[in-house]
């Protein structure tokens, strides 16, 4: 047993889909960094909404929509107060880390011109590489890349070689998806500060397990999605220097969005509804609101400490079965396992657990780049929250191991 | 574990008889933990295409893992062979082979494929699997179009 004063069994029975079964088996949900479960808490907040006062907000004179926008306004607040961001409006409700980062890459097209280079991390995320490589498209910019050790860890000297005056962008994963591995944003930032290049740091992976703290980091943009932390899908956060959200240009034009609007000239709202048009998920922004009480109240400390607990039993377990190997052994981690069997394709072994109803990703994780560094045409990985027991990581071992025994 | 028949032999049986004997041999199995055992096992048995037909043109779209499939006519009839680099997709394009090998192309044009939804194979399947199922008996149909036009 691993003994750190969260009570599991009491936190499982806050989350319904723990308690169903999988294929005969009693599900065991390792597929977290994909998408994490919702408690009863978040899902109640979510049927409250429609159930009681679902309006559209800031703009009815009704009671209902006064609800609702205070409501929405309110979880705005808990966002920048959980991510410690300088102002409310400096949080930009969008809906995920992909409408994010494309809002940013946007919203640069015109302050980079030919011979301006953006810098991108090797491990990123398709979604914090595609929408660079369009802006550089558009603006002539040059990408460049921040290479990555075996260890899956980044190659701080090769950052720092690659970095000029040149440099106007750099981008980031706070935690990366496929390996789990925990990047050095900090001085990351600092030395792209130091040649005056704006970092974003995408923050997709490390917000279930790592309380990021903005003003403290100085970073000019960070991304978030509710559904990896006990939110709902579909809505997430763009954090963003006030500076960089008042000179960036709009994002898409509509309703929620404008000051006034003439045929001859239309002027644009202040922030953050400047970057939100359109009615919003106001249920989805209300339950990220809650989904982040509910990971406060049991505490992104003791979160963190149970979940590298159960990291280090589960690659230890792991490690114990013939030729299964390890993608991401940096020294710092989330609670992320990407590995591979010898001779055996990740599906297959996938495929399996999943008849033994353990739900695990296989593939290229959205991050090719990763993959093809380690010549693998994907892995099985296996990640893990706060809501997942010793019991879990031994089933998981035991089933590999059959899946090995099957497969070989 | 029901045996097999040889996949070079040719056929005694129709398309509809071999799918049939498929969904017989399904059916023995209480799991699907044993069915897949099974499927490992029949595609241990798939008639491997050539090493220098796995090029981008023999590669099937649409699969997580690596699938390519050929096609040649001997006689009358199409004869299939194929390779995936992972191990349970590999047992998937047996099945589909063995009711489709050493047929005729105007056959295989005609075959339905219910018995896939008869084994129960697509419900166990994930979707990028079924998928790639979908994938693949598209592509043994269009061989089978190809051939035909050929022939007449
Ligand atoms: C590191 C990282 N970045 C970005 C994303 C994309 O997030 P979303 O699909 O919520 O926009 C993910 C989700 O898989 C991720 O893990």
């Amino acid at each position: 047993m691993i003994d750190t004063g969260l009570n599991i069994a009491a936190i499982r029975k806050d989350f319904p889909i723990l308690q169903r079964k999988v294929n005969g088996y009693p599900l065991v949900y390792l597929d977290n960094a994909a998408t994490s479960q919702t408690p009863r808490q978040v899902i109640d907040v979510i049927v409250d909404y429609y159930s009681n006062y679902n309006a559209n907000i800031h703009r009815g004179v009704h009671a209902l929509s006064q609800q609702a926008t205070d409501a929405y306004e309110q979880a705005r607040i808990k966002v920048q107060k959980h991510f410690n961001a300088a102002l409310p409006r400096e949080i930009i409700f969008t809906s995920g880390t992909t409408h994010s980062i494309n809002l940013v890459a946007s919203g640069f097209t015109g302050f980079l011109k030919e011979g301006d280079q953006v810098l991108v991390s090797a491990m990123e995320h398709h979604s914090n590489i595609v929408p660079w490589q369009m802006l550089c498209e558009r603006s002539g910019a040059t990408l460049k890349v921040i290479p990555m050790t075996p260890e899956g860890e980044l190659d701080m000297e090769g950052f720092a070689s690659q970095l000029n005056t040149r440099t106007k962008m750099v981008f980031c994963n706070h935690v990366s998806n496929a390996l789990g591995t925990i990047n050095p944003i900090e001085t990351i930032i600092r030395k792209a500060h130091e040649v005056g290049a704006v970092v974003l740091v995408d923050g997709a992976q490390a917000a279930p397990h790592i309380k990021a703290d903005m003003q403290k980091l100085d970073v000019d943009f960070y991304t978030v999605s509710a559904h990896k932390m006990c939110g709902p899908t579909g809505v997430g956060i763009l954090y963003g220097k006030e500076e960089w959200l008042l000179k960036m240009p709009p994002y898409q034009g509509g309703g929620e969005m404008i000051e006034e609007v003439r045929f001859e000239k239309t002027t644009y709202a202040g922030l953050p509804h400047k970057f939100e048009a359109g009615t919003p998920n106001i249920a989805g922004g209300i339950a990220f609101g809650a989904a982040i009480d509910y990971m406060n109240g049991i505490g992104m400390e003791a979160i963190a400490h149970y979940e590298a607990e159960l990291l280090a039993y589960a690659t230890q377990k792991l490690l114990a079965i013939q030729g299964l190997r390890i993608y991401g052994t940096g020294r710092e981690k989330t609670a992320v396992i990407s590995f591979n069997i010898e001779g055996i394709h990740p599906y297959d072994i996938g495929t399996l657990l999943d008849q033994m109803g353990i739900a695990v990703r296989t593939g290229h994780h959205c991050a090719q780049p990763i993959m093809d560094y380690f010549k693998i045409p994907g892995t099985v990985r296996a990640s893990f929250s706060f809501y997942n027991t010793v019991e879990e990581v031994d089933r998981l071992a035991a089933a590999v191991e059959k899946a090995r025994q099957m497969l070989s | 574990m029901p045996t097999y028949r040889n996949f070079t032999e040719k056929p005694l049986m129709s398309i509809q008889e071999i799918q049939a004997e498929i969904v017989d041999e399904f059916a023995l199995f209480d799991d699907w933990m044993q069915r897949y055992e099974y499927m490992i096992e029949l595609g241990k048995s798939l008639p491997l295409i050539d090493e220098k037909y796995k090029d981008e043109d023999h590669i099937v779209k649409g699969c997580q893992s690596k699938v390519w499939v050929h096609a040649e006519l001997k006689d009358d009839k199409l004869v299939f062979t194929a390779d995936s680099d992972a191990i349970i997709t590999k047992g998937i394009i047996a099945i589909l082979v063995r009711a489709f090998s050493n047929q005729k192309p105007a056959d295989i044009i005609e075959a339905d494929t219910r018995f896939i939804d008869d084994i129960g194979l697509k419900e166990h399947l994930s979707p990028t699997r079924a998928n790639g199922l979908v994938s693949m008996i598209k592509q043994l149909k269009l061989y089978a179009v190809a051939y035909q036009t050929q022939l007449n």
